[in-house]
């Protein structure tokens, strides 16, 4: 779907829109505002700023679909938003397996009919130092993982991206191993915090912000939300991730935000929000701490980076 | 043949071509059209025109030894003095809009990230190279004295090749590309220095 800048709305004026269009399902607005995105909305708009600071303030809908790290439609930033055009997230299906009751595959349709979709701004912070506050739509990761039912053996959840090179070309190129995995402790999969979005300012989510539905974990580095996922299991060990099997003196399973671990290529204590010239300290966990440092308090953070 | 008098000509527009990019650059950064991360763009763009150039002058000496172009050499001083200027502007945008001059951080930053340090060196090699290429400088050093002490383009473009390489997170094809030139080039010279006169024995 195509969007015209003209049309992206600021977030206030979004939110209203948003409540309208709740209201009027046959309204025109429809065209361009996918219904299944917005499948049972949760009508309680106040838990939109819970998560954000006084001075963070939304980046724009330009900004966030034209600089993407998705190295599926190539690797530099303006890529993804080039280069995904050919993508088709619909039909889509996520197959659930490893050590769950009955190993399945959903659709994605089905899995939409039955959560409830919320609104949740979050904080992104890539490992390369630069941030965003993004407006994301979807649900609980939880609320999948319920569907699923696990077994009580599963301690770990291992996430896969669509291999389609045909309509992902950076496929094509074997710049990292494919496809794309990434993995989450069973507790951080359960918190609150992580959900599983499926739209942004409220439209259904562009191809090249993972497109029809990825994860978003918001105290930990942009990489750890997985796009485009077709394929979610459960297991007893610890998951391989992508960019830890391809530098793993770089990335590390957890990969919290965390100022005071280095990398040895950014220094992880300031970031430069885009939008902003200077550049603003690093919080801990991205500074959702209070939601999730209770979840490492066993755990010595500079050794599991 | 080419004279050195057609080479001669061509500088004022060489000149005009090579400055070009960074009075684009510099307007695009002003009036905020050079992207959503304007600072890393600015960064990235001069620091890639830097190494190109630094590239190019290694090329025209050996350029330089096919006949009809033996004058291309007179194109070097300049075209190395301009990747020296993209050095400069690269360097200066790193600790004036990226860090805000916090000079602090930016002697940790060069100590502790390989990729910076190399970029460094580089930088810190190029310049006894620009500031000895006036005629005068030639006649004061000697040309051998001279000679050695431009020896030090070697290590600046292979440091800077390095420097790109080590940036790139993944898919490392372009700065390959520039590693594979760079070497090339200096085989040739070591052919040409070392294993041609023994041949010829």
């Amino acid at each position: 779907m195509k969007i015209l800048s003209s049309e992206i709305t600021p977030y206030k004026t979004y939110l209203n829109r948003r409540k309208f269009i709740k209201g009027s399902l046959a309204s025109a607005l429809l065209a361009t505002v996918s219904s299944s995105a917005f499948a049972n909305h949760d009508n309680n708009s106040s838990v939109y700023n819970t998560y954000l600071n006084e001075n963070d303030k939304l980046n724009s809908y330009e900004e966030i679909t034209t600089y993407n790290n998705f190295y599926e439609f190539g690797t530099h930033k303006k890529h993804p938003h080039l280069n995904s055009g050919n993508f088709k997230p619909r039909p889509w299906t996520i197959k659930i397996d490893g050590l769950v009751k009955n190993p399945q595959t959903f659709d994605l349709e089905k899995i939409l009919s039955n959560v409830t979709i919320e609104d949740r701004v979050y904080r992104l912070r890539c490992v390369e130092a630069w941030s965003m506050v993004i407006p994301w739509q979807g649900f609980q990761l939880s609320e999948l993982i319920k569907m699923a039912e696990p077994l009580s053996s599963a301690k770990y959840v291992q996430f896969v991206t669509v291999f389609r090179p045909e309509e992902m070309p950076g496929q094509q190129k074997r710049t990292i191993i494919w496809p794309y995995r990434e993995g989450l402790r069973m507790d951080e999969a359960m918190n609150p915090l992580t959900i599983l979005a499926t739209g942004l300012y409220g439209h259904e989510m562009p191809n090249q912000n993972g497109a029809p539905i990825r994860l978003v974990v918001p105290w930990k580095y942009g990489f750890k939300s997985i796009k485009s996922i077709v394929e979610i299991r459960f297991l007893d060990t610890q998951p391989e991730t992508s960019w830890e099997t391809l530098a793993p003196w770089e990335y590390g399973f957890y990969a919290n935000v965390n100022p005071n671990v280095n990398h040895p290529r950014w220094s992880q204590g300031t970031e430069r929000r885009i939008g902003e010239f200077k550049r603003r300290e690093t919080l801990m966990f991205n500074g959702y701490g209070e939601e999730v440092a209770h979840l490492y308090k066993d755990l010595d953070l500079t050794k599991f980076y | 043949m080419f004279s050195t008098r057609n080479f001669n000509r061509s500088k004022p527009v060489l000149f005009i071509l090579i400055l070009f990019p960074s009075l684009l650059w510099a307007y695009q950064f002003v009036t905020g059209n050079l992207g959503v991360n304007p600072i890393e763009k600015l960064m990235d763009e001069l620091g890639l025109m830097a190494l190109r150039l630094i590239i190019i002058t290694l090329m025209i000496t050996t350029l330089s030894n096919i006949k009809p172009l033996k004058s291309i050499v007179v194109l070097r001083r300049m075209i190395g003095l301009f990747a020296f200027y993209y050095v400069c502007l690269h360097f200066s945008t790193y600790i004036v809009l990226d860090h805000f001059l916090d000079i602090q951080f930016i002697i940790q930053d060069i100590i502790k990230r390989p990729f910076i340090t190399f970029g460094f060196i580089s930088f810190l090699f190029l310049i006894p190279l620009a500031s000895t290429s006036t005629n005068n400088m030639i006649k004061r050093l000697g040309f051998k004295l001279w000679k050695k002490i431009h020896y030090l383009i070697y290590p600046v473009a292979i440091l800077a090749s390095m420097h790109f390489y080590v940036l790139v997170r993944a898919d490392k094809t372009e700065p390959v590309i520039y590693m594979g030139i760079i070497i090339l080039l200096l085989l040739h010279r070591i052919f040409k220095k070392l294993i041609r006169p023994q041949l010829a024995q």
